[in-house]
């Protein structure tokens, strides 16, 4: 077939159909925001109760993982993540979800080398570079604050 | 005896029969439009079993036993299975089918499969190696995510170019009595590679090979798509499918009067959610041991090309940053 990979590529692009960016925007937006006015709300709720503001934002992460943590337990959120994207990928539920989803998926394999070591499949990367990346920032600011 | 025509195709004088076939599926697939053609749809996809390789093992295993049944055959009567599926090391198909004793070979096409085991089947069968062979594929959902993907309940979202893996399998047993459906040719394809690197469009990187193998088969055999009944793909879906038409019509060839495609079929893709359409090699094992070759029994369809794609991609070769080959094979397939 006479036909350069790169032409090709260009007619399967053109062949497929592109993703609903908008309307993913849309609900990504949506999702992502009752998800953040529900750790606000908890978060002043808390307060309302008596605990400091630390505290109380402290409270709220904990509340939004565990809830995440219910609802991927009970499959309920890749449901609700099939609309909502980055909506539900980008906060700290997202993150739970990850690690819990990896943690049940794998635990056929075992509970050293199924749960304990895939757990952090998906996660990991984000800890790895999340962490580092935060080191850097902290010598740059350290090195800032010297002069 | 099998004799060579052409530069890809093997042609028997034989013919070698159908002598049973079964499909059975999972609870989305009996909720599509070919429900009523499977053997038996599985509500619960764990099949009772542990973990979801098990599952997938139960399916190869009620395929098995299945096409037995209808076709008045003990496991011991069989001399060889050709199987395979998508799992590492087919581990499926050699788990499930362990318990027969009957002398096994592995294969591994990818979603190609099904058109493999049964190309081998009839080439043993056609050459006096064997009497009666079985030709048998599977693909499970859950087992292919977990391989391929992400776990189940991770909150990913699919591309609409992404293809939903059949949880299905199929069987068919092949031998020289009776008077159905035969085999006249085979074609094997070759390793077919246009640079696809999205595994989420694995239609686009097994249209190639399905184009080739195709063409290939139609100039060995001096034959145009008019002769043909169906011409029936194995799972390029919706994207894969209009590229073939694209990459045939470059080559003067047209298809589409008599193509369709397995992936199209299992599904009903507005209601469904499967996107671009079916995959796996259950997808195609399915389609081709239930709906198909109970229209070649009845006379509806007669002179049919079975053509299983497959898409050779890896876990590792992806995440090294490999393009998607293809491959696909070609069952030629005649009543009368």
């Amino acid at each position: 077939m006479d036909l350069t990979g790169r032409e090709y590529r260009k007619m399967s692009k053109k062949a497929s159909p592109p993703s609903p960016i908008f309307g993913n925007c849309i609900k990504a937006f949506l999702f992502g925001g009752l998800i953040c006015t529900m750790g606000q709300l908890t978060t002043d709720l808390a307060i309302e109760w008596g605990m400091t503001q630390q505290d109380a934002r402290l409270a709220a992460s904990v509340f939004l993982i565990l809830l995440s943590v219910i609802l991927t337990g009970f499959a309920v959120y890749d449901d609700i993540a099939k609309h909502a994207g980055a909506g539900t990928l980008v906060p700290i539920t997202g993150f739970a979800n990850s690690i819990v989803a990896s943690a049940i998926e794998f635990k056929s394999e075992g509970f050293i080398m199924g749960l304990g070591a895939k757990m952090f499949v998906i996660a990991g990367p984000v800890l790895v570079y999340g962490i580092t990346s935060s080191i850097l920032y902290g010598v740059v600011l350290y090195i800032v604050g010297l002069f | 005896m099998p004799e060579r025509i052409g530069k890809y195709t093997v042609s028997f004088s034989n013919r070698p029969t159908v002598l049973g076939y079964a499909a059975v599926a999972g609870k989305k697939e009996g909720e599509g439009p070919l429900a009523r053609y499977f053997d038996a749809i599985f509500e619960d996809t764990t099949m009772g079993e542990k973990t979801w390789e098990k599952s997938e093992s139960a399916l190869q295993r009620e395929a098995f036993s299945r096409s037995l049944d209808k076709a008045g055959y003990t496991p011991s009567q069989i001399n060889y299975i050709f199987c395979g599926d998508l799992l590492n090391q087919s581990i499926a198909s050699t788990f499930g089918l362990r318990e027969f004793k009957v002398p096994l070979f592995g294969q591994f096409g990818a979603c190609s499969t099904m058109a493999q085991t049964m190309a081998m089947s009839a080439v043993f069968i056609d050459s006096g190696a064997a009497d009666t062979c079985a030709a048998i594929t599977s693909s499970h959902f859950c087992s292919a995510e977990r391989q391929f993907r992400t776990p189940l309940i991770y909150g990913g979202q699919r591309p609409p170019s992404a293809q939903w893996t059949a949880t299905a399998a199929g069987c068919a047993i092949l031998g020289l009595a009776g008077n159905g459906v035969r085999v006249a040719a085979v074609c094997g394809g070759r390793v077919n590679d246009l640079g696809i690197n999205d595994i989420n469009n694995m239609g686009a990187a097994m249209a190639p090979a399905a184009a080739d193998t195709i063409a290939n088969f139609l100039t060995d055999t001096q034959t145009k798509p008019e002769d043909y009944d169906l011409i029936l793909t194995g799972d390029l879906s919706q994207i894969g499918t209009d590229l073939l038409y694209d990459l045939l019509e470059r080559q003067q060839i047209d298809i589409r009067a008599a193509h369709n495609d397995c992936g199209l079929m299992l599904y009903d893709r507005e209601s469904q959610d499967v996107h671009a359409g079916g995959s796996g090699c259950g997808c195609s094992a399915a389609v081709v041991c239930s709906w198909l070759l109970s229209k070649m029994e009845k006379g509806e369809l007669n002179n049919v090309l079975f053509i299983g794609t497959g898409a050779l991609m890896s876990p590792t070769s992806s995440q090294q940053g490999e393009t998607v080959p293809g491959i696909a094979h070609l069952v030629h397939l005649v009543k009368k």
